[in-house]
């Protein structure tokens, strides 16, 4: 199965919005454990995820470390955003991790566990994932570049207990959010 | 020719810069180079200009500011004998976690006793998350794993994270 063709309505039950968890808290800083994508509670986190993502303004991704749970499975959906070329639509990966990262670009990255900066992060731009669907626990491949790619480094490195401040590129590449009315 | 280092630091409002370089170029000094930048609401400018004035002729040409509430200081500047020292690395040292005193202090120790220098620094403070950004060469001879490790340990006792990592430059 591809990702492409995975909708959050495979996982069979509703997902409950949950409250998004900001720096400095702990599970933010640590490697989440490896999950068993089709265990119950994986099917129901991933859900909550992907529901906690719409509801989020602006929100291209949430790792479940931002909702407080140490396990490693993330969602992403670019679907619409200006700086995607390629695009997968919404999905879920488990124990996701990166075969191939190339052609590295700079561009600058908030998110919602750090809601007050911005930094200027090099990211690849032509990105090869691996990593298990939650509810089937299929090993799907996710080939992709731009802005998705962007999305799925920044959410595999929450996984392993990052954030985009560990990336950034130098001392005045941090950024006070702009807020506008 | 003198070099003349001048700050100005105070309440921001619009115009402190084109009031402040205004006042510079009318003595007819020439700005080298700056940084001016917002620090909680305050407004803080660090230059080095040069040009043939004593520090106390650049102060009275900004006493404007002065009296406007600003901090305004002037003080001639040796030279830079431009030998830079050679042989080092550059890193960037990313620091994240609650604020508390002593973090600054205590992660800058370790690169200093490791010989490394700091060439470049900021921090942000916003609700609880405190952030440290720092530019660092170290000694071509340092052993970065252990800087690292030394950097890990102290952070793990602060409560924060910390990563040291090679500073990537493109040249084109």
């Amino acid at each position: 199965m591809s990702v492409r063709d995975w909708v959050e309505s495979d996982l069979g039950v509703p997902g409950t919005v949950l409250p998004v968890v900001r720096a400095p808290a702990a599970v933010l800083s640590q490697p989440a454990p490896y999950v068993d994508p089709q265990a119950p509670e994986t099917v129901r986190l991933a859900a909550d995820l992907v529901a906690t993502m719409r509801v989020s303004p602006g929100c291209v991704g949430l790792a479940a470390c931002q909702v407080g749970v140490a396990a490693h499975v993330f969602a992403v959906d670019v679907t619409g955003h200006p700086k995607a070329r390629t695009v997968h639509g919404t999905f879920v990966l488990c124990n996701a991790r990166v075969e191939e990262a190339t052609r590295k670009e700079k561009g600058r990255e908030g998110c919602m566990s750090v809601p007050d900066l911005t930094g200027d992060v090099k990211r690849a731009t032509r990105l090869v994932v691996s990593g298990q669907l939650p509810g089937s626990g299929d090993h799907v491949t996710v080939e992709t570049d731009a802005f998705e790619a962007r999305a799925l480094q920044h959410e595999i490195d929450h996984c392993d207990g990052y954030l985009f401040l560990d990336r950034v590129s130098g001392a005045h590449a941090v950024y006070p959010r702009q807020t506008y009315l | 020719m003198s070099l003349i280092a001048v700050t100005v630091i105070g309440p921001d409002r619009p115009g402190i810069i084109a009031e402040a370089t205004g006042g510079l170029a009318a003595l007819g000094l020439n700005l080298e180079d700056s940084t001016m930048t917002l620090l909680r609401g305050h407004f803080a400018m660090m230059l080095i200009c040069s040009g043939d004035r004593a520090p106390a002729e650049v102060e009275q040409a900004l006493a404007s500011l002065t009296a406007d509430g600003l901090q305004v200081s002037a003080r001639e500047v040796p030279p830079d004998d431009g030998v830079g020292e050679s042989g080092r690395v550059p890193y960037v040292l990313t620091v994240h976690g609650g604020d508390r005193p002593g973090i600054v202090s205590a992660l800058t120790r370790v690169v200093a006793d490791a010989g490394g220098n700091i060439t470049d620094l900021a921090t942000r403070l916003t609700d609880e998350l405190y952030v440290l950004i720092a530019e660092v060469d170290l000694p071509a001879a340092a052993d970065e794993d252990d800087v690292a490790a030394r950097l890990r340990s102290v952070a793990r006792d602060l409560g924060v994270d910390v990563m040291l990592r090679p500073q990537e430059t493109d040249i084109l």
